[in-house]
């Protein structure tokens, strides 16, 4: 059992995203702290991307406010910004990015640096159960969960990719790209129930998640929910104001997620 | 013209050497294996071939010309010059052959809508024209400052019955154009098919682009042993993604004595920052579905990239250009603006052929490389497309005032 899979022990898991250096480093060490003291159960930390094809404006844009903050941003002022949270927080951590940004550091190298910094996991839209290989024995070897995405369009993939997961199984709620919505797909729970024949894995639903009703719809389908846009959007509007409202908001979604007993 | 060979190419594990793949997000795993298997299985369908090849025939007016440039030879005096005429095909450019081809492969998939993204727009007009033509919805996504230079084009694929959506993220150019595209297309997959316009993205389109644009050195080949009995000792063709390249180069690959030069499109040069030379400046990485060369940062951001050529200014090549690249078989050079604009008139003038300014980047590597060149040696360079859609901008750089 990995320190994610852990995460979900007895409880619905609530697992808010935000973008890294959106609006700089101390507000993203901020925020996360925020978010880890509202109960938080894993983050995940977004590395921004020049062009994220799995994301809809609202992350486009986080993603374009933080490079535009530092044009470079180098991998390694994200790790001080990791560094900077661990002082202060021993929340989980999963770093959300495109496989080019691992590429370019070099597999070894970042998943040796995330072990160092206790990022336990890895979700990378860009990289599919095909192509995983070429990461995996560096992440098995630093103990980097890969955390893979099922969509309600995975068909006959779903037992493969779920087979293969570790940490927890990343259940894409619809088609498209992340934003927030008022639907979702109607199998969801058929494609749960799927997953959980052929592993203990857990599942978090992510992709439109923003209400509090939401939060607790998805989280009787699945083990957890995540959300990005919703939370991106608080850092877009309050900004420095950002910790609190980022705080009251898990406080309430993290509660919506557990409105029913675990079964 | 005979039938065109879609199994050219042996390995359709859609890897080249390392470059390849298909790195893109799971909710289109599925379509692109769907995609995978209907084309392997069509590409030796009869019916298929018989309805391609009438298409390439009566509709795109295949094959297309392989005309000797006489006056350009003479003027050069070096080896002799042979422009294979993808101008002369209809819509203007080399694009229709893959279109021809994607289309066909939609159509018998049950699809009832085309997407496409486009730089220049050739791709686009390409596009809206084969959904004209199979009564398909068809919607293009092109960067704002493509629609902006462009116009003419934005204007015809209207004409054609095509949405045009002016991507306005990013830098607004075709890399973001490809980025709306793609996630046009996991919002709808069912009764879409993306029709990507180059050698780039994931597996199986390198390989299926590659198929449909090999038409081009499948007829030059054979026109030239018809016209002088032998095989090229050059093939120069113009470098965007790489479809009139690899299209160019793929029935003179095993013959080692044909040299085969991609012209990148230099911008204001290779040493500067305003340059779309990818495998000169670039390095390895992963983006737009493949592993391939890109022009990127060090931390792995894709550069905004530049040149006067709407459909060259994209930050990759096609996985089997960068193969070729590493394994030394092809060679790929940087052509400036200003020698791309200076090709463009010299070839107007010498040859009365107004040609698009992509294909312009190739014709300016002639120029370099042929005065070097022994006068019983021959050059077939590729002719993209057609340079009408081009006379605007090039009066702009000019500096003369055109508009009405
Ligand atoms: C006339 C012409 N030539 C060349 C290109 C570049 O594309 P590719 O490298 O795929 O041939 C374009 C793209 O728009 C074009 O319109």
């Amino acid at each position: 059992m990995t320190k994610l899979t852990d995460a979900f022990k007895n409880k619905k898991a609530f697992i808010p995203f935000i973008a890294a250096n959106d609006p700089d480093f101390e507000g993203t060490v901020n925020n996360v702290v925020a978010l880890a003291k509202g109960g938080a159960d894993i983050v995940e930390i977004g590395i921004p991307f020049s062009d994220p094809i799995a994301d809809g404006p609202v992350i486009q844009a986080a993603d374009i406010r933080a490079l535009k903050a530092d044009p470079d941003l180098p991998m390694d002022t994200i790790f001080d910004i990791v560094k900077a949270i661990r002082q202060q927080t021993d929340v989980p951590l999963v770093f959300l990015t495109y496989l080019n940004i691992v590429f370019q550091y070099g597999y070894e190298a970042f998943t040796a640096r995330c072990e160092e910094l206790g990022i336990y996991g890895l979700v990378i839209p860009d990289m599919p159960l095909e192509e995983r290989g070429e990461l995996e024995p560096a992440a098995k070897k630093h103990n980097v969960d890969l955390i893979p995405l099922v969509t309600p369009v995975s068909g006959d993939r779903i037992e493969k990719i779920a087979k293969a997961a570790t940490g927890f199984i990343y259940v894409v709620s619809s088609l498209g790209v992340t934003g927030e919505r008022s639907e979702f797909a109607n199998d969801l729970s058929e494609l749960v129930t799927r997953i959980r024949k052929v592993t203990d894995v857990p599942t978090a639903i992510g992709f439109g998640i923003h209400t509090p009703e939401q939060a607790t719809e998805m989280a009787q389908i699945a083990d957890g929910a995540i959300v990005g846009s919703a939370c991106v959007n608080i850092v877009a509007e309050y900004g420095k104001q950002a910790p609190t409202k980022l705080l009251d908001y898990t406080k309430q979604m993290k509660k919506a997620v557990n409105a029913h007993p675990v079964r | 013209m005979t039938e065109l060979n879609l199994n050219l190419n042996k390995n359709t594990t859609g890897r080249y050497g390392d470059y390849g793949g298909q790195y893109i997000p799971e909710t289109l795993m599925n379509e692109l294996d769907r995609m995978t298997k209907a084309y392997e299985h069509y590409k030796n369908d009869p019916e298929f071939k018989t309805e391609l090849h009438d298409l390439l025939v009566d509709y795109a007016n295949r094959p297309s010309l392989l005309y000797y440039a006489e006056r350009m030879t003479k003027d050069l005096g070096g080896a002799q010059i042979y422009l294979k005429r993808e101008d002369l095909n209809h819509t203007g450019a080399h694009k229709i052959n893959n279109v021809i081809g994607q289309a066909l492969l939609a159509k018998h998939m049950g699809k009832t809508r085309l997407i496409a993204e486009t730089g220049a727009g050739q791709h686009g007009v390409a596009t809206a024209t084969i959904a004209a033509y199979f009564g398909m919805e068809c919607e293009v996504f092109m960067g704002k400052k493509d629609t902006d230079r462009q116009k003419l084009n934005v204007y015809r694929m209207e004409l054609l019955g095509a949405k045009v959506h002016p991507v306005t993220s990013g830098s607004m150019v075709l890399k973001d154009a490809i980025n709306a595209a793609l996630q046009d297309w996991t919002k709808r997959i069912d009764d879409t098919y993306y029709l990507m316009g180059s050698a780039t993205g994931p597996h199986p389109y390198p390989l299926m682009v590659r198929d449909f644009q090999s038409v081009i050195s499948q007829e030059a080949k054979t026109q030239l042993k018809e016209k002088t009995g032998k095989l090229p000792d050059m093939v120069v063709a113009c470098v965007g993604g790489g479809s009139n390249a690899i299209g160019s180069f793929a029935n003179f690959i095993d013959d080692p004595s044909v040299q085969l030069v991609g012209a990148e499109a230099a911008g204001k040069g290779v040493e500067t920052e305003l340059t779309a030379a990818t495998v000169e400046r670039g390095s390895n990485g992963i983006f737009h579905g493949m592993k391939s060369m890109f022009l990127q940062n060090k931390t792995g951001q894709i550069n905004p990239v530049y040149s006067i050529s709407a459909g060259l200014d994209y930050p990759g090549v096609g996985p089997e250009h960068a193969y070729l690249a590493k394994t030394g078989r092809a060679q790929y050079v940087g052509i400036t603006d200003d020698e791309a604009v200076d090709a463009f008139e010299y070839i107007a003038k010498m040859e009365g052929i107004v040609a698009a300014i992509e294909s312009c980047h190739a014709v300016a590597y002639v120029r370099k490389i042929a005065p070097k060149m022994r006068k019983d040696q021959i050059i077939v360079c590729t002719l993209s497309g057609r340079g009408d859609k081009d006379v605007a901008s090039i009066a702009k750089y000019r500096g003369v005032d055109i508009d009405d």
